[in-house]
């Protein structure tokens, strides 16, 4: 049995879903598939379809704060095989971006921190660098001895760069992230 | 064979040996990569789960830049390669999409580069016949559990490579090598990807019962093209060690190292000692010649 929480004046997520994925969440007939393929539904606890069938229901944003928006990996594997075409993949996505718009709860481990520490290494230097973004992410989460043993190995073996990348066309990147404030800032 | 070769930013970092072995298979076999000037960060996983446009304008700027070279793309990492097929898709299936780029990037982009994986430029292009003949080495029999992961096959209908629930590519590469590619039911399963950091617990969770299907497989060793792959299993092994009890020394090796040896090349010159798990026995194994 799926069972819907819903507080009072708690928008209903269905139509903003709908609109940031493009997906039309009526023709999903709950044959499971998404979560029989899911490969993190035996570690969460809220499934894509439970997911699927609670949005189409009605429900708040309380859904954001399900467990399986941030540990989905996007894997796509439920897109992949839904026999209605349904891009389950993209709902995930649309509610991760509805989670952080609408200030939903932080989830274990901190995904949306780590997005913001990884993009923000690409908005500075056109590339990824994996230690400053690291580093922004330990700092963030306070966890900062995780992983730490594995350092001087990568770092002998030239498993790992060391210094900021250099040779991307960072000028190009930086107006990217400027334009994609500018838009949100306006619809806000 | 003239490409635009678009390395991402593993190829700087943790995925060196994957470029470094890209770069030497491809000479040796006449593909000509031409790095794309100024490339910058296709926006990966963070990008897609943050903001649309951004998840596609980051690509479309590297996929303008190719378009100036009138040259089709080749990525041999597959999440950047799925970025860049994800980003042609949005602009020739959503005008609004198009428009926002136009104005994130300053200049149009049609959405019609022709994008290439590694894979497919081997396969298709130089094809197994003269992959075949170029060989030196052979495999010698190593038992290979090929490791496609979600990107390269996923969603089908964007990415359209290979059969999305039984790819074959790296199976028959390995095979033209002289290898043993096993049937096993993790090809296409996932590694957990860009949870690395942020949620350890379930890429270990995930990566272990890889690992273990390829060991039950009686695999020698994984092959993979994919960076984010390649690190989730070899540099997690020692945590699933540590906290499973299990004592796993699987290497995870890129197909064009594996590649590079066959066609002559030393261990060092394909980056082999950035392995975390070493492939000691995959290197006595080719070096023994049949």
């Amino acid at each position: 049995m799926i069972t819907i929480k819903k507080k009072k004046n708690s928008r209903a997520l269905k139509d903003a879903v709908e609109e940031l994925s493009g997906v039309d969440l009526s023709v999903c007939y709950q044959c499971k598939k998404c979560s029989g393929g899911c490969p993190v539904a035996t570690l969460t606890q809220s499934r894509p379809s439970e997911i699927m069938r609670q949005l189409h229901l009605g429900a708040g944003d309380e859904l954001l704060a399900s467990d399986l928006v941030w540990m989905c990996v996007s894997c796509e594997i439920c897109s992949a095989r839904c026999p209605m075409g349904i891009d389950v993949a993209a709902v995930m996505d649309a509610l991760r971006r509805l989670a952080i718009e609408r200030g939903a709860p932080k989830p274990e481990g901190n995904v949306p921190l780590f997005n913001r520490a990884f993009l923000k290494t690409v908005e500075t230097f056109g590339r990824s660098y994996e230690i400053g973004m690291i580093t922004a992410y330990k700092l963030g989460t306070g966890k900062l001895m995780n992983d730490t043993e594995k350092f001087p190995a990568m770092l002998k073996k030239g498993k790992i760069a060391l210094l900021p990348p250099r040779g991307g066309d960072r000028k190009t990147v930086k107006r990217i992230f400027r334009k994609i404030k500018e838009r949100k800032g306006a619809k806000a | 064979m003239r490409y635009a070769y678009y390395p991402g930013c593993s190829a700087e970092s943790t995925a060196r040996d994957m470029h470094q072995s890209t770069l030497v298979v491809a000479k040796a076999l006449g593909i000509e990569l031409q790095e794309a000037r100024g490339w910058t960060c296709c926006g990966a996983t963070a990008g897609h789960q943050t903001n649309r446009l951004l998840a596609v304008s980051l690509p479309a700027a590297n996929l303008a830049k190719v378009q100036d070279m009138k040259l089709d793309m080749v990525v041999n990492c597959a999440a950047c390669y799925n970025r860049m097929k994800v980003a042609n898709h949005e602009i020739l299936a959503h005008s609004e999409i198009r428009q926002g780029v136009r104005d994130a990037l300053d200049r149009d982009y049609d959405g019609s580069v022709r994008v290439r994986h590694l894979l497919e430029v081997l396969l298709e292009d130089v094809g197994l016949p003269t992959i075949t003949r170029s060989l030196k080495h052979s495999l010698n029999g190593l038992k290979v559990a090929c490791y496609y992961g979600c990107l390269l096959v996923r969603p089908p209908g964007v990415v359209k490579f290979d059969d999305p629930e039984n790819p074959k590519s790296l199976d028959r590469l390995v095979t033209a090598m002289g290898g043993q590619s096993l049937d096993w039911p993790c090809k296409v399963e996932c590694c957990g990807g860009g949870l690395s950091l942020s949620r350890t617990d379930v890429v270990i969770n995930l990566t272990g019962s890889i690992l273990d299907m390829a060991v039950q497989s009686g695999a020698d060793c994984i092959a993979v093209s994919c960076p984010m792959c390649q690190s989730n299993l070899d540099l997690r092994q020692q945590d699933i060690n540590k906290q499973t009890g299990k004592n796993y020394r699987m290497p995870v090796i890129y197909i064009t190292q594996l590649l590079g040896l066959c066609l002559g090349f030393g261990p060092g010159e394909l980056g082999f000692e950035k392995l975390m798990v070493p492939a000691t026995n995959v290197l006595k194994k080719v070096n023994e010649r049949a």
